[in-house]
Protein backbone atom coordinates (compact mmCIF):
# COMPACT_ATOMS: atom_id res chain seq x y z
CA UNK A 1 0.00 0.00 0.00
CA UNK A 2 1.24 3.27 -1.13
CA UNK A 3 1.46 6.58 1.42
CA UNK A 4 -1.72 8.18 0.14
CA UNK A 5 -3.97 5.34 -0.82
CA UNK A 6 -7.02 5.06 0.95
CA UNK A 7 -8.54 2.40 -0.77
CA UNK A 8 -6.34 -0.95 -1.86
CA UNK A 9 -7.89 -4.17 -3.99
CA UNK A 10 -6.19 -7.09 -2.96
CA UNK A 11 -6.22 -9.78 -5.53
CA UNK A 12 -10.17 -9.53 -5.93
CA UNK A 13 -12.27 -12.33 -7.44
CA UNK A 14 -16.03 -11.59 -6.59
CA UNK A 15 -18.97 -14.30 -8.49
CA UNK A 16 -22.45 -14.03 -9.16
CA UNK A 17 -23.72 -17.28 -8.79
CA UNK A 18 -20.65 -19.44 -10.60
CA UNK A 19 -20.25 -16.44 -13.06
CA UNK A 20 -16.72 -15.23 -12.26
CA UNK A 21 -17.25 -10.98 -13.11
CA UNK A 22 -13.65 -10.12 -11.76
CA UNK A 23 -10.77 -11.68 -11.58
CA UNK A 24 -7.27 -10.75 -9.45
CA UNK A 25 -8.47 -7.46 -9.27
CA UNK A 26 -5.30 -5.17 -7.37
CA UNK A 27 -6.14 -1.67 -7.85
CA UNK A 28 -5.01 1.30 -5.56
CA UNK A 29 -7.23 4.67 -4.94
CA UNK A 30 -5.19 7.32 -3.90
CA UNK A 31 -6.64 10.31 -1.25
CA UNK A 32 -8.04 13.45 -2.90
CA UNK A 33 -7.87 12.29 -6.64
CA UNK A 34 -10.19 11.44 -9.44
CA UNK A 35 -10.09 8.03 -10.76
CA UNK A 36 -12.01 6.42 -14.00
CA UNK A 37 -13.45 3.13 -14.05
CA UNK A 38 -13.58 2.21 -18.39
CA UNK A 39 -14.57 -0.11 -20.39
CA UNK A 40 -17.01 -2.22 -22.22
CA UNK A 41 -20.48 -3.29 -20.62
CA UNK A 42 -20.18 -6.40 -18.41
CA UNK A 43 -16.26 -5.73 -17.65
CA UNK A 44 -16.63 -5.68 -14.33
CA UNK A 45 -16.28 -2.24 -13.20
CA UNK A 46 -20.03 -1.34 -11.78
CA UNK A 47 -19.35 -4.60 -9.80
CA UNK A 48 -15.88 -3.60 -8.41
CA UNK A 49 -17.47 0.16 -7.40
CA UNK A 50 -20.27 -1.97 -5.37
CA UNK A 51 -18.13 -3.78 -3.94
CA UNK A 52 -15.95 -0.64 -2.69
CA UNK A 53 -18.93 -0.08 0.00
CA UNK A 54 -20.41 -3.43 0.18
CA UNK A 55 -23.31 -2.72 -2.11
CA UNK A 56 -23.16 -6.20 -3.16
CA UNK A 57 -23.98 -7.49 0.09
CA UNK A 58 -27.60 -7.09 -1.00
CA UNK A 59 -27.32 -9.14 -4.24
CA UNK A 60 -28.32 -12.84 -3.72
CA UNK A 61 -25.62 -15.66 -4.06
CA UNK A 62 -22.56 -13.34 -4.29
CA UNK A 63 -19.44 -14.01 -3.02
CA UNK A 64 -16.19 -11.82 -2.71
CA UNK A 65 -12.25 -13.31 -2.45
CA UNK A 66 -9.12 -11.16 -1.37
CA UNK A 67 -9.40 -7.91 0.21
CA UNK A 68 -10.51 -4.65 -0.27
CA UNK A 69 -8.41 -2.34 1.98
CA UNK A 70 -10.13 0.63 3.16
CA UNK A 71 -7.45 2.96 5.36
CA UNK A 72 -5.84 -0.50 5.86
CA UNK A 73 -8.74 -2.58 7.59
CA UNK A 74 -10.31 -5.62 5.11
CA UNK A 75 -14.09 -3.66 4.80
CA UNK A 76 -15.09 -7.67 4.47
CA UNK A 77 -14.01 -8.56 7.78
CA UNK A 78 -16.61 -10.06 9.63
CA UNK A 79 -16.39 -7.97 12.55
CA UNK A 80 -16.71 -4.59 10.06
CA UNK A 81 -19.86 -2.81 9.87
CA UNK A 82 -21.35 -2.43 6.45
CA UNK A 83 -23.18 0.49 7.43
CA UNK A 84 -20.44 2.34 9.09
CA UNK A 85 -18.81 1.43 5.57
CA UNK A 86 -21.20 2.76 3.79
CA UNK A 87 -21.16 5.86 5.93
CA UNK A 88 -17.49 6.79 5.13
CA UNK A 89 -18.00 5.42 1.52
CA UNK A 90 -20.72 6.96 -0.27
CA UNK A 91 -22.71 6.67 -3.27
CA UNK A 92 -24.03 8.41 -6.23
CA UNK A 93 -26.40 6.31 -8.87
CA UNK A 94 -26.58 6.43 -12.52
CA UNK A 95 -30.38 8.05 -12.16
CA UNK A 96 -31.00 10.43 -9.19
CA UNK A 97 -33.15 8.64 -7.50
CA UNK A 98 -34.30 12.12 -4.34
CA UNK A 99 -36.88 10.49 -1.73
CA UNK A 100 -40.22 12.13 -2.39
CA UNK A 101 -39.41 14.70 0.59
CA UNK A 102 -38.73 18.26 0.49
CA UNK A 103 -35.19 19.28 -0.47
CA UNK A 104 -34.14 20.00 3.19
CA UNK A 105 -35.27 16.99 4.11
CA UNK A 106 -33.31 14.80 1.54
CA UNK A 107 -30.41 16.42 2.76
CA UNK A 108 -30.89 16.12 6.26
CA UNK A 109 -32.29 11.98 6.09
CA UNK A 110 -29.68 10.26 7.40
CA UNK A 111 -27.71 12.58 9.47
CA UNK A 112 -31.23 13.04 11.86
CA UNK A 113 -31.73 9.42 11.61
CA UNK A 114 -27.88 9.23 13.20
CA UNK A 115 -29.12 11.71 15.71
CA UNK A 116 -27.34 14.02 17.73
CA UNK A 117 -27.86 17.48 15.83
CA UNK A 118 -30.10 20.14 16.62
CA UNK A 119 -32.39 21.97 14.34
CA UNK A 120 -29.48 24.78 13.77
CA UNK A 121 -26.99 21.95 13.08
CA UNK A 122 -29.02 20.40 10.09
CA UNK A 123 -29.74 23.28 8.53
CA UNK A 124 -25.82 24.18 8.42
CA UNK A 125 -25.48 20.84 7.32
CA UNK A 126 -27.90 21.44 4.62
CA UNK A 127 -26.36 24.99 3.49
CA UNK A 128 -22.94 23.36 3.36
CA UNK A 129 -23.84 20.39 1.82
CA UNK A 130 -26.00 21.99 -0.88
CA UNK A 131 -22.97 24.12 -1.67
CA UNK A 132 -20.36 21.90 -2.03
CA UNK A 133 -22.83 20.24 -4.53
CA UNK A 134 -23.04 23.96 -5.99
CA UNK A 135 -26.84 23.55 -5.61
CA UNK A 136 -27.29 25.60 -3.12
CA UNK A 137 -28.22 29.31 -5.18
CA UNK A 138 -31.11 27.41 -7.00
CA UNK A 139 -32.55 26.11 -4.10
CA UNK A 140 -31.95 28.06 -1.17
CA UNK A 141 -35.58 29.70 -1.02
CA UNK A 142 -37.33 26.56 -1.92
CA UNK A 143 -35.56 24.24 0.73
CA UNK A 144 -39.35 23.57 1.95
CA UNK A 145 -40.45 22.46 -1.75
CA UNK A 146 -40.61 18.69 -2.87
CA UNK A 147 -37.32 17.34 -4.57
CA UNK A 148 -39.39 15.75 -7.00
CA UNK A 149 -39.97 18.87 -8.53
CA UNK A 150 -36.20 19.53 -9.97
CA UNK A 151 -34.71 19.36 -12.89
CA UNK A 152 -33.18 15.93 -13.46
CA UNK A 153 -29.88 18.14 -13.05
CA UNK A 154 -30.55 19.54 -10.18
CA UNK A 155 -32.15 16.07 -8.31
CA UNK A 156 -28.26 14.52 -9.60
CA UNK A 157 -26.88 17.58 -7.24
CA UNK A 158 -29.20 16.74 -4.66
CA UNK A 159 -28.00 13.33 -4.32
CA UNK A 160 -24.36 14.44 -4.59
CA UNK A 161 -25.20 16.88 -1.81
CA UNK A 162 -27.06 14.12 0.17
CA UNK A 163 -24.27 11.51 0.13
CA UNK A 164 -21.72 14.53 1.26
CA UNK A 165 -24.28 15.35 4.12
CA UNK A 166 -22.74 12.34 5.68
CA UNK A 167 -19.11 13.60 5.46
CA UNK A 168 -17.87 10.51 4.00
CA UNK A 169 -14.51 10.18 3.01
CA UNK A 170 -14.87 8.70 -0.67
CA UNK A 171 -17.37 9.35 -3.36
CA UNK A 172 -18.44 6.24 -5.36
CA UNK A 173 -20.30 7.67 -8.56
CA UNK A 174 -21.95 5.43 -10.73
CA UNK A 175 -22.93 6.96 -14.27
CA UNK A 176 -23.22 9.90 -12.41
CA UNK A 177 -24.59 12.20 -15.92
CA UNK A 178 -25.47 9.22 -18.29
CA UNK A 179 -28.95 10.54 -17.56
CA UNK A 180 -28.31 14.04 -17.80
CA UNK A 181 -28.02 16.97 -20.48
CA UNK A 182 -24.77 18.42 -21.69
CA UNK A 183 -25.16 21.36 -19.28
CA UNK A 184 -26.22 19.33 -16.09
CA UNK A 185 -23.03 17.01 -16.82
CA UNK A 186 -20.86 19.65 -17.30
CA UNK A 187 -21.84 21.12 -13.92
CA UNK A 188 -21.52 17.72 -11.93
CA UNK A 189 -17.94 17.35 -13.77
CA UNK A 190 -17.36 20.97 -12.33
CA UNK A 191 -18.24 20.02 -9.62
CA UNK A 192 -16.31 17.10 -8.62
CA UNK A 193 -13.23 19.24 -9.67
CA UNK A 194 -13.88 21.12 -6.52
CA UNK A 195 -14.94 18.04 -4.33
CA UNK A 196 -11.43 16.29 -4.65
CA UNK A 197 -9.76 18.26 -2.12
CA UNK A 198 -11.86 17.17 0.61
CA UNK A 199 -12.94 13.88 -0.90
CA UNK A 200 -11.79 10.89 -3.25
CA UNK A 201 -14.16 10.00 -6.25
CA UNK A 202 -14.05 6.91 -7.90
CA UNK A 203 -16.40 7.05 -11.03
CA UNK A 204 -17.37 4.39 -13.28
CA UNK A 205 -18.30 6.02 -16.75
CA UNK A 206 -19.10 5.06 -20.04
CA UNK A 207 -18.08 7.80 -21.36
CA UNK A 208 -14.23 7.90 -22.08
CA UNK A 209 -14.26 11.70 -22.82
CA UNK A 210 -15.23 12.07 -19.56
CA UNK A 211 -13.23 9.63 -17.60
CA UNK A 212 -10.30 12.14 -19.50
CA UNK A 213 -11.92 15.16 -18.46
CA UNK A 214 -12.14 14.46 -14.80
CA UNK A 215 -10.24 12.13 -13.70
CA UNK A 216 -6.85 11.54 -12.53
CA UNK A 217 -6.20 8.34 -12.71
CA UNK A 218 -7.87 5.85 -15.40
CA UNK A 219 -8.43 1.51 -14.81
CA UNK A 220 -9.10 -0.21 -18.06
CA UNK A 221 -11.59 -3.15 -16.83
CA UNK A 222 -11.91 -6.29 -19.99
CA UNK A 223 -13.54 -9.32 -19.19
CA UNK A 224 -13.37 -9.19 -15.43
CA UNK A 225 -9.83 -8.07 -14.86
CA UNK A 226 -7.76 -4.85 -14.67
CA UNK A 227 -6.18 -4.56 -18.06
CA UNK A 228 -4.26 -1.31 -17.46
CA UNK A 229 -4.26 1.31 -14.30
CA UNK A 230 -2.05 4.48 -14.75
CA UNK A 231 -2.26 8.41 -15.22
CA UNK A 232 -5.06 9.61 -17.02
CA UNK A 233 -2.85 11.37 -19.26
CA UNK A 234 -0.71 8.83 -20.31
CA UNK A 235 -3.95 6.15 -21.03
CA UNK A 236 -5.25 8.32 -23.52
CA UNK A 237 -2.42 9.63 -25.03
CA UNK A 238 0.49 6.66 -25.04
CA UNK A 239 -1.17 3.26 -23.37
CA UNK A 240 0.90 0.47 -22.65
CA UNK A 241 -1.45 -2.33 -23.43
CA UNK A 242 -3.01 -2.69 -27.13
CA UNK A 243 -6.76 -3.44 -25.59
CA UNK A 244 -6.84 -0.39 -23.96
CA UNK A 245 -5.49 1.77 -27.18
CA UNK A 246 -8.09 -0.66 -29.12
CA UNK A 247 -11.39 0.68 -26.57
CA UNK A 248 -10.15 4.27 -26.17
CA UNK A 249 -9.59 5.00 -30.24
CA UNK A 250 -13.12 2.79 -30.86
CA UNK A 251 -12.18 -0.50 -32.12
CA UNK A 252 -14.38 -2.93 -30.51
CA UNK A 253 -15.17 -6.01 -30.32
CA UNK B 1 0.10 -7.84 -37.68
CA UNK B 2 -3.41 -6.96 -38.68
CA UNK B 3 -4.41 -3.74 -37.41
CA UNK B 4 -7.55 -3.68 -35.79
CA UNK B 5 -9.86 -1.69 -37.88
CA UNK B 6 -12.30 1.17 -35.82
CA UNK B 7 -15.85 0.16 -35.52
CA UNK B 8 -17.11 3.15 -37.43
CA UNK B 9 -15.69 2.86 -40.71
CA UNK B 10 -16.40 6.51 -41.90
CA UNK B 11 -13.74 7.55 -38.71
CA UNK B 12 -11.28 4.95 -40.56
CA UNK B 13 -12.12 6.51 -44.07
CA UNK B 14 -11.32 10.05 -42.69
CA UNK B 15 -7.83 9.18 -41.16
CA UNK B 16 -7.19 7.20 -43.88
CA UNK B 17 -7.96 10.30 -46.38
CA UNK B 18 -5.28 12.21 -44.03
CA UNK B 19 -2.64 9.68 -44.19
CA UNK B 20 -3.17 9.85 -48.25
CA UNK B 21 -3.03 13.00 -48.11
CA UNK B 22 0.52 13.18 -46.40
CA UNK B 23 1.39 10.87 -49.42
CA UNK B 24 0.44 12.97 -52.09
CA UNK B 25 1.79 15.68 -50.70
CA UNK B 26 5.14 14.41 -50.32
CA UNK B 27 5.00 13.58 -53.55
CA UNK B 28 4.60 16.78 -55.14
CA UNK B 29 7.30 18.14 -52.96
CA UNK B 30 10.15 15.50 -53.74
CA UNK B 31 8.87 16.15 -57.71
CA UNK B 32 9.46 20.05 -56.90
CA UNK B 33 12.65 19.38 -55.93
CA UNK B 34 13.73 17.25 -58.89
CA UNK B 35 12.14 19.68 -61.11
CA UNK B 36 13.74 22.86 -59.65
CA UNK B 37 17.44 21.07 -59.26
CA UNK B 38 16.74 19.76 -63.18
CA UNK B 39 16.49 23.20 -64.05
CA UNK B 40 19.66 24.73 -62.56
CA UNK B 41 21.55 21.64 -64.11
CA UNK B 42 20.30 21.77 -68.00
CA UNK B 43 19.94 25.33 -67.52
CA UNK B 44 15.94 24.79 -68.12
CA UNK B 45 14.17 28.26 -67.01
CA UNK B 46 10.88 27.41 -68.30
CA UNK B 47 11.12 24.34 -65.96
CA UNK B 48 12.09 26.52 -62.95
CA UNK B 49 9.26 28.91 -63.67
CA UNK B 50 6.65 25.79 -63.52
CA UNK B 51 7.98 24.64 -60.48
CA UNK B 52 7.48 28.14 -58.99
CA UNK B 53 3.35 28.23 -60.07
CA UNK B 54 3.06 24.69 -59.18
CA UNK B 55 3.49 25.44 -55.35
CA UNK B 56 -0.31 26.60 -55.32
CA UNK B 57 -0.99 23.44 -55.42
CA UNK B 58 0.70 22.05 -52.67
CA UNK B 59 -0.09 25.21 -50.55
CA UNK B 60 -3.40 24.13 -51.90
CA UNK B 61 -3.32 20.64 -50.55
CA UNK B 62 -1.03 21.84 -47.11
CA UNK B 63 -4.55 23.84 -45.98
CA UNK B 64 -7.14 21.09 -46.97
CA UNK B 65 -5.13 18.37 -45.19
CA UNK B 66 -4.99 20.53 -42.10
CA UNK B 67 -8.17 21.40 -41.90
CA UNK B 68 -9.43 17.85 -42.39
CA UNK B 69 -6.91 17.34 -39.15
CA UNK B 70 -8.69 19.75 -37.04
CA UNK B 71 -11.83 18.80 -38.53
CA UNK B 72 -11.60 15.24 -37.08
CA UNK B 73 -9.97 16.33 -33.77
CA UNK B 74 -13.52 18.60 -33.34
CA UNK B 75 -15.71 15.62 -34.26
CA UNK B 76 -13.76 12.30 -33.41
CA UNK B 77 -11.88 12.91 -30.20
CA UNK B 78 -9.27 11.21 -31.39
CA UNK B 79 -7.15 9.29 -28.27
CA UNK B 80 -3.97 7.51 -27.93
CA UNK B 81 -2.59 6.55 -31.26
CA UNK B 82 -5.14 8.14 -33.34
CA UNK B 83 -4.29 11.50 -31.27
CA UNK B 84 -0.92 11.02 -31.92
CA UNK B 85 -1.32 10.51 -35.59
CA UNK B 86 -3.58 13.36 -36.18
CA UNK B 87 -0.93 15.66 -34.38
CA UNK B 88 1.86 13.93 -36.15
CA UNK B 89 -0.22 14.72 -39.31
CA UNK B 90 -0.68 18.23 -38.79
CA UNK B 91 3.44 18.68 -38.22
CA UNK B 92 4.22 16.67 -41.21
CA UNK B 93 1.54 18.85 -43.46
CA UNK B 94 3.60 21.89 -42.19
CA UNK B 95 7.37 20.42 -42.97
CA UNK B 96 6.11 19.10 -46.23
CA UNK B 97 4.21 22.51 -47.25
CA UNK B 98 8.04 24.16 -46.16
CA UNK B 99 10.23 21.34 -48.47
CA UNK B 100 8.16 22.85 -51.30
CA UNK B 101 8.96 26.46 -50.53
CA UNK B 102 12.27 25.46 -50.72
CA UNK B 103 12.20 24.27 -54.12
CA UNK B 104 10.81 26.89 -55.06
CA UNK B 105 13.54 29.37 -54.00
CA UNK B 106 15.47 27.10 -55.59
CA UNK B 107 13.89 27.74 -58.76
CA UNK B 108 13.86 31.18 -58.30
CA UNK B 109 17.97 30.89 -57.91
CA UNK B 110 18.32 29.09 -60.80
CA UNK B 111 16.32 31.08 -63.54
CA UNK B 112 18.70 33.82 -61.34
CA UNK B 113 22.18 31.40 -62.33
CA UNK B 114 21.08 30.34 -65.97
CA UNK B 115 21.09 33.94 -67.14
CA UNK B 116 24.85 33.62 -66.33
CA UNK B 117 27.79 30.91 -67.98
CA UNK B 118 28.06 27.74 -65.79
CA UNK B 119 30.31 28.73 -62.81
CA UNK B 120 31.42 25.29 -62.32
CA UNK B 121 30.16 21.58 -62.85
CA UNK B 122 28.19 20.62 -60.84
CA UNK B 123 28.91 17.77 -58.73
CA UNK B 124 27.99 17.49 -54.40
CA UNK B 125 24.47 19.61 -55.55
CA UNK B 126 23.07 16.86 -57.26
CA UNK B 127 23.82 14.26 -54.82
CA UNK B 128 22.64 16.84 -52.33
CA UNK B 129 19.37 16.50 -53.95
CA UNK B 130 19.72 12.73 -54.56
CA UNK B 131 19.95 12.25 -50.53
CA UNK B 132 17.33 14.83 -49.45
CA UNK B 133 14.54 13.21 -51.49
CA UNK B 134 15.41 9.96 -50.79
CA UNK B 135 14.98 11.58 -47.27
CA UNK B 136 11.42 12.80 -47.98
CA UNK B 137 10.79 9.21 -49.47
CA UNK B 138 12.27 7.24 -46.73
CA UNK B 139 10.52 9.23 -43.66
CA UNK B 140 7.20 8.75 -45.39
CA UNK B 141 7.95 5.33 -45.80
CA UNK B 142 8.59 5.43 -42.46
CA UNK B 143 5.42 6.91 -41.64
CA UNK B 144 3.35 4.82 -43.53
CA UNK B 145 4.65 1.21 -42.29
CA UNK B 146 5.29 2.85 -38.64
CA UNK B 147 8.80 1.84 -38.94
CA UNK B 148 11.45 3.25 -36.06
CA UNK B 149 14.13 2.12 -38.05
CA UNK B 150 13.71 3.66 -41.27
CA UNK B 151 13.05 6.40 -39.51
CA UNK B 152 16.49 6.48 -37.71
CA UNK B 153 17.76 6.16 -40.66
CA UNK B 154 16.67 9.74 -42.07
CA UNK B 155 17.65 11.26 -38.75
CA UNK B 156 21.93 9.80 -39.71
CA UNK B 157 21.16 10.92 -43.13
CA UNK B 158 21.17 14.61 -42.40
CA UNK B 159 24.56 14.53 -40.94
CA UNK B 160 25.48 13.50 -44.34
CA UNK B 161 23.88 16.20 -45.94
CA UNK B 162 25.18 18.71 -43.37
CA UNK B 163 28.66 17.67 -44.63
CA UNK B 164 27.94 18.06 -48.11
CA UNK B 165 26.75 21.59 -47.90
CA UNK B 166 30.06 22.64 -45.66
CA UNK B 167 31.93 21.50 -48.16
CA UNK B 168 30.30 23.63 -50.82
CA UNK B 169 30.57 26.27 -48.96
CA UNK B 170 34.48 25.76 -48.56
CA UNK B 171 34.75 25.28 -52.02
CA UNK B 172 33.24 28.51 -53.23
CA UNK B 173 34.49 30.28 -50.88
CA UNK B 174 38.37 29.35 -53.01
CA UNK B 175 36.22 30.27 -56.12
CA UNK B 176 35.27 33.88 -54.74
CA UNK B 177 38.73 34.59 -53.30
CA UNK B 178 40.52 34.11 -56.60
CA UNK B 179 38.26 36.06 -58.67
CA UNK B 180 35.43 38.11 -57.24
CA UNK B 181 33.32 38.16 -60.31
CA UNK B 182 31.88 34.56 -59.18
CA UNK B 183 30.75 36.37 -55.90
CA UNK B 184 27.10 36.60 -57.16
CA UNK B 185 27.28 33.25 -58.83
CA UNK B 186 28.52 31.46 -55.91
CA UNK B 187 26.29 33.07 -53.45
CA UNK B 188 23.57 32.00 -55.71
CA UNK B 189 24.81 28.54 -55.62
CA UNK B 190 25.65 28.68 -51.61
CA UNK B 191 21.60 29.69 -51.28
CA UNK B 192 20.91 26.47 -53.10
CA UNK B 193 22.58 24.15 -50.92
CA UNK B 194 21.44 25.83 -47.94
CA UNK B 195 18.19 24.98 -49.25
CA UNK B 196 18.77 21.45 -49.72
CA UNK B 197 19.98 21.29 -46.51
CA UNK B 198 16.90 22.91 -44.75
CA UNK B 199 14.73 20.26 -47.11
CA UNK B 200 16.80 17.54 -45.21
CA UNK B 201 16.05 19.43 -41.91
CA UNK B 202 12.44 19.25 -43.03
CA UNK B 203 12.47 15.44 -43.46
CA UNK B 204 14.19 14.34 -40.38
CA UNK B 205 11.28 16.24 -38.50
CA UNK B 206 9.22 14.13 -40.70
CA UNK B 207 11.12 11.29 -39.31
CA UNK B 208 11.07 12.82 -35.69
CA UNK B 209 7.37 13.15 -35.75
CA UNK B 210 6.92 9.25 -36.96
CA UNK B 211 9.07 8.57 -33.82
CA UNK B 212 6.50 10.69 -31.53
CA UNK B 213 3.89 8.54 -33.51
CA UNK B 214 5.18 5.21 -32.69
CA UNK B 215 6.53 5.74 -29.47
CA UNK B 216 5.10 8.59 -27.66
CA UNK B 217 8.51 9.93 -27.16
CA UNK B 218 9.97 13.30 -28.22
CA UNK B 219 13.41 13.00 -29.80
CA UNK B 220 13.39 16.34 -32.12
CA UNK B 221 16.07 17.89 -30.36
CA UNK B 222 18.33 14.92 -29.76
CA UNK B 223 20.75 13.17 -31.38
CA UNK B 224 20.76 10.27 -32.90
CA UNK B 225 23.07 8.57 -31.14
CA UNK B 226 22.26 9.69 -27.61
CA UNK B 227 18.62 8.02 -28.19
CA UNK B 228 20.60 4.91 -28.37
CA UNK B 229 22.81 5.80 -25.59
CA UNK B 230 19.88 6.56 -23.44
CA UNK B 231 17.90 3.57 -24.67
CA UNK B 232 20.64 1.06 -24.13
Amino acid sequence: MRDGDIIVTQDVNFYYGSFRALTGVNISFEKNRVTALIGPSGCGKSTLLRLLNRMNDFIEQTRVEGKVLFEGRNIYDPEVDPVEIRRRIGMVFQKPNPFPKSIFNNIVYGPRLAGGMSRTDLESLAERSLKQAVLWDEVKDILGQSAMMLSGGQQQRLCIARALAMKPDVLLMDEPTSALDPISTAKIEELMEGLKKDYTIIIVTHNMQQAARVSDYTGFFYLGRLIEFNRTGKIFTTPDMKQTEDYITGRFG
Amino acid sequence: MEEKKHTSLQYERELQHVKDGLLYLGAMTEKAIESAMTSLLERDSDLARKVIEEDDRIDKLDMELEDKCIRLLALRQPTARDLRFIATAIKINGHLERIGDMAVNIAQKAIQLNKEPQLKPYIDLPRMSDITRAMIKESLDALVRGSIDIAENVRREENVVDGLNDQIFRELLTFMMEDPRTIHRALLIMQISKNLERIADHAKGVADMVIYMVTGKTVRHQQTDELFRKDG
